[in-house]
């Protein structure tokens, strides 16, 4: 449910996917106890027994995403995982839909940069029917041609719609330029022009690659005992091979850094993006880099960017920034979206609080008031079956370890202003890479390529 | 189902923040379990000076959602004045003389609570999600600006900018939004829900502190507020809690009986066409004025709900199976009811043709659909997997405190009670195969509609004339 604004953010950078930049997980409050099982067949999930509620959330990821799409091909994962549930097995897309309603199961697959990710939920007098069908969707997606020109056809379709679209077009000039050569700089999507041409075999061999035992992360939460887990778990993920064949993917730094690339199209309102290098989610100073960024523009509504950009000068309605560690770059990320004629003076403001912040860091009192929102509002993420599900994935992916859950509040403390100010300057002191997609503007003067 | 979202998305404005689910919520209605022991135990009172509580407990993290639902929304504004019910919501964040600006924000900024506010045409809601201890605190924030708020220009102005970028981003950068503000335009021909919530941005770059203080002073008093809260809590609590703060708080208004003007019966097949030079994907979308839960005869609305599974919900529907599947003529295809609302509302359909389909073929294959169901009914499976998931989804919100809280503040605040929400599954179950066959006969009359059509270019021989 997008619903608190810090999802805002997500919908906003469009493209982008921020990973376990917000990585805030659950909370202290004790209540919960996670415990590491192991399946028969050797799976290892993280599970939350929480019996109070009649339902089931299960949570899983493959490592290898869109990272792992052929180089002349994007789109690929983000077309597989969208097939999953299009007929596998001995059941047609149809009859796959229909046991999926009949029994209300939520079914769903993402392909992220790094990860194709899953979640099922189900009521638990459901769930037998539940992990048989996420077994087929994982295991014997059929990839039938019908089902497969329908799937390439709505993906066309979205990707006909982006090429107007002011967002996707600053995330994706963006990405192209930061990576180019790399897996990041291909639209996730894919093109209008590799869709068309992606063939079944495609499909199978991007599953083949990336659907395997030692790729995979798995949290399950709800009425569930370990036991019955572990079988559950095997009955889906245990027949899949137990090692991938992933291409390696290289470790690379943003490019174009300093450059600003204009993109003209004709909408009212401008889209800037701002990004640069960041840190690396196992980066000693990342949790300091973490509660850097809320002071400057994470936190929703008393952010420096929010009150600048939007509260003091009415510039935008949407300003953030995010640090977002992938599995082989680290960035920073700062958007809003402005009135044509106020672009200039945006990325004016923008830029200069990036400068003041790399130059001067936060004052005590906000770097306070960061720890203590970032160490309160822990619990939020954590009031949900399927949000918690989801945190004990992305614990595993990023291995912070089992207790981190325990420790996490403490590390947000742990922050010191010099911490602060060391990571202020090595995450905001460098320059940035900018795009602006709008309408076109009298020439200004280039804006200092400091800080953005 | 971007597009279906898209398409109500426009009567729902945020302070900031997504809204689409939301309103995905809403769409589905009253639907909340509380029968015996199944659901969580529901308490409900109402204080001295008129503001009514609820309290959905649930005790398996020490978090509670706080939020407060005022009746009032787009569709109470004065003619002219369009966008003011959301502008107010905006300015809400502006202070009092006891918590000057700012104050309630960092105060939540600090001891880690959430906090976000929307607006539809019916209602306009706040809330805060935080650890349970805080409750007391942001009672009190929240009881001193429900009567307190001061403005000044120097805040006003600043932020009528901020809506106007508001609308800038969800609205003139939309062709969706746009179109999506035609069709509902055109469709009410007397009805407020004609009018944006975000209003008409003319109006909007009008709207002063003034005309906010006015609004604020005739809808913003106890005996016109709902408080949910829903979380680690219990009603006794709760009830002493409210009794401390929001029951020092006077009546400042009285307010009148929410009485809009009405539509007449719609006699008229309507079509528009919306040019736009960034459409790269055509598409058509037709909204039906329609009964909503609280203004349908028993049963009624219960059944739309059901039509609108089974004609638009997801891959096995009927429009996707015959649009996109079957005879492979639209990349996507869907339908959705919106049945919280206090008036006359809207059931939608929708698709996207491919490449080299024309509409005509679209919305024929559109009218067939429903004329199947209008003149054969549904089938009996259709139904049952209907219910399952109408019925499903009141249990899988009980895992979502934040879910429930809205479903009761939103049924509150359009005409609801409590126990209709609470009796809204056993109702779901209740309906019928003719009541569903009834329903698309009755309402799904295209002279109750307005289609439109969002291309890239007119046709040449329109453009002649314009």
């Amino acid at each position: 449910m997008s619903f608190a604004p810090r999802l805002y953010l997500r919908r906003a950078v469009g493209a982008l996917v921020i990973v376990g930049a917000l990585a805030a997980f659950p909370p202290s409050a004790g209540a919960t106890k996670i415990e590491r099982i192991v399946s028969p067949s050797g799976i290892v999930a993280w599970l939350v027994s929480e019996p109070s509620v009649p339902l089931i959330a299960l949570d899983f990821a493959f490592r290898g995403g869109t990272n792992q799409d052929p180089a002349g091909k994007p789109g690929v994962a983000t077309m597989a995982t969208a097939l999953l549930d299009e007929g596998a097995g001995d059941v047609d897309s149809k009859g796959f839909h229909e046991r999926v309603e009949a029994k209300a199961i939520e079914i769903g697959f993402t392909a992220t940069r790094d990860y194709v990710s899953g979640s099922l939920r189900t009521l638990t007098e459901n769930q037998d029917e539940a992990f048989e069908l996420l077994r087929l969707a994982v295991t014997a997606p059929r990839f039938d041609a019908e089902d497969v020109e329908r799937i390439r056809e709505q993906t066309l379709s979205g990707l006909r719609r982006a090429t107007t679209n002011p967002n996707e077009l600053a995330s994706q000039r963006w990405w192209a330029t930061a990576f180019a050569g790399h897996p990041y700089a291909r639209p996730p999507r894919g093109t209008l022009e590799s869709v068309p041409t992606i063939a079944v075999e495609d499909l199978k061999a991007f599953t083949r690659k990336v659907f395997a035992r030692n790729n995979l992360k798995v949290g399950i939460v709800g009425n569930i005992d370990a036991a019955t887990a572990g079988k559950l778990i095997d009955r889906v993920f245990g027949s899949l091979p137990a090692n991938g064949a992933l291409s390696p993917v290289a470790n690379a730094s943003p490019q174009g850094l300093g450059q600003k690339i204009a993109v003209d199209l004709d909408v009212p309102q401008s889209v800037l993006m701002i990004g640069g290098a960041g840190l690396l989610r196992k980066d000693p100073d990342f949790m300091a880099a973490f509660v850097l960024n809320h002071v400057l523009g994470g936190s929703a509504f008393s952010s420096r960017l929010y009150k600048e950009v939007r509260e003091a000068r009415g510039l935008a309605y949407s300003v953030y920034s995010a640090v977002m560690p992938l599995d082989y770059a680290a960035l920073f990320m700062s958007a809003t979206a402005t009135r044509s004629d106020r672009t200039d003076q945006a990325l004016e403001v923008m830029a200069g609080e990036i400068r003041k912040m790399a130059e001067t860091g936060p004052t005590e009192e906000e770097l306070a008031k960061a720890k203590s929102f970032l160490t309160g509002s822990y619990a939020l993420r954590f009031d949900t079956s399927s949000k918690i599900a989801q945190q004990l994935v992305q614990i595993q992916l990023d291995e912070l370890g089992i207790d981190y859950i325990d420790k996490r509040n403490s590390l947000v403390n742990a922050v010191t202003m010099e911490d602060v100010k060391r990571v202020a300057k090595r995450l905001l002191d460098g320059k940035m890479l900018i795009t602006v997609v709008g309408k076109p503007q009298p020439a200004a003067a280039p804006v200092a390529a400091k800080g953005g | 189902m971007v597009l279906t979202l898209a398409a109500i998305a426009a009567r729902l404005h945020l302070r900031s923040g997504g809204l689409v689910g939301v309103v995905a919520a809403l769409a589905l209605a009253f639907q909340v379990g509380n029968a015996g022991a199944e659901g969580p135990q529901i308490a409900n009172f109402t204080l001295p000076n008129g503001l009514e509580v609820v309290v959905i407990p649930d005790h398996r993290t020490p978090v509670v959602t706080h939020m407060i639902w005022y009746k009032v929304g787009s569709a109470d504004e004065t003619p002219g004045k369009s966008g003011l019910a959301h502008f107010l919501e905006h300015l809400m964040f502006k202070g009092t003389a006891k918590n000057p600006a700012g104050r309630f924000s960092q105060a939540l900024a600090t001891i880690g609570g959430q906090e976000n506010a929307f607006t539809t045409a019916d209602y306009t809601a706040y809330f805060q999600r935080i650890a349970k201890e805080y409750l007391p605190l942001v009672m009190e924030f929240e009881a001193d600006r429900m009567t307190g708020l001061v403005l000044t220009d120097e805040n006003v102005l600043p932020e009528r900018d901020v809506v106007l970028e508001e609308f800038n981003m969800r609205v003139a950068n939309s062709p969706d939004a746009r179109i999506g503000e035609q069709v509902a335009a055109a469709l009410y021909l007397n009805h407020p829900y004609g009018r944006p919530v975000i209003g008409w941005h003319q109006e909007i770059e009008k709207l002063n502190r003034e005309d906010a203080l006015a609004f604020y002073h005739r809808f913003y008093t106890p005996n016109n507020a709902v408080v949910v809260i829903a979380g680690d809590v219990t009603g006794d609590e709760v009830k002493a809690l409210t009794e401390k703060t929001y029951g020092k708080v006077a009546r400042v208004a009285e307010v009148a009986a929410r009485v809009r003007p009405q539509e007449p019966i719609p006699v008229a097949v309507r079509q528009l066409t919306m040019a736009d030079s960034r459409v790269a994907q055509p598409s058509l979308q037709r909204s039906y004025l329609v009964p909503s839960a609280n203004t349908a005869k028993p049963g009624e609305s219960e059944a739309l709900e059901i039509l609108a599974q089974v004609l638009g919900a997801g891959e096995t529907s009927r429009l996707y199976r015959a649009l996109v599947v079957e005879q492979r003529i639209a990349t996507g295809a869907g339908g959705w009811y919106q049945g919280t609302a206090l008036d006359e509302t809207r059931f939608g359909v929708f698709a996207s043709p491919l490449p080299g389909v024309t509409f005509a073929t679209i919305e024929t294959a559109i009218d067939g659909v429903i004329a199947e169901v209008a003149e054969h009914g549904v089938t009996a499976a259709e139904i049952e997997r209907a219910k399952t998931r109408l019925i499903a989804d009141a249990v899988y919100a009980e895992d979502n405190q934040a879910t429930m809280a809205r479903w009761y503040g939103a049924g509150l605040t359009s005409g609801g009670s409590v126990e209709q929400i609470t009796t809204w599954p056993a109702r779901v179950r209740a309906v019928t195969p003719q009541a569903v066959q009834s329903a698309a006969r009755t309402w799904l009359d295209k002279r109750r509609s307005v289609t439109g059509y969002l291309v890239k270019e007119l046709p040449a021989n329109q453009e002649k004339r314009s």
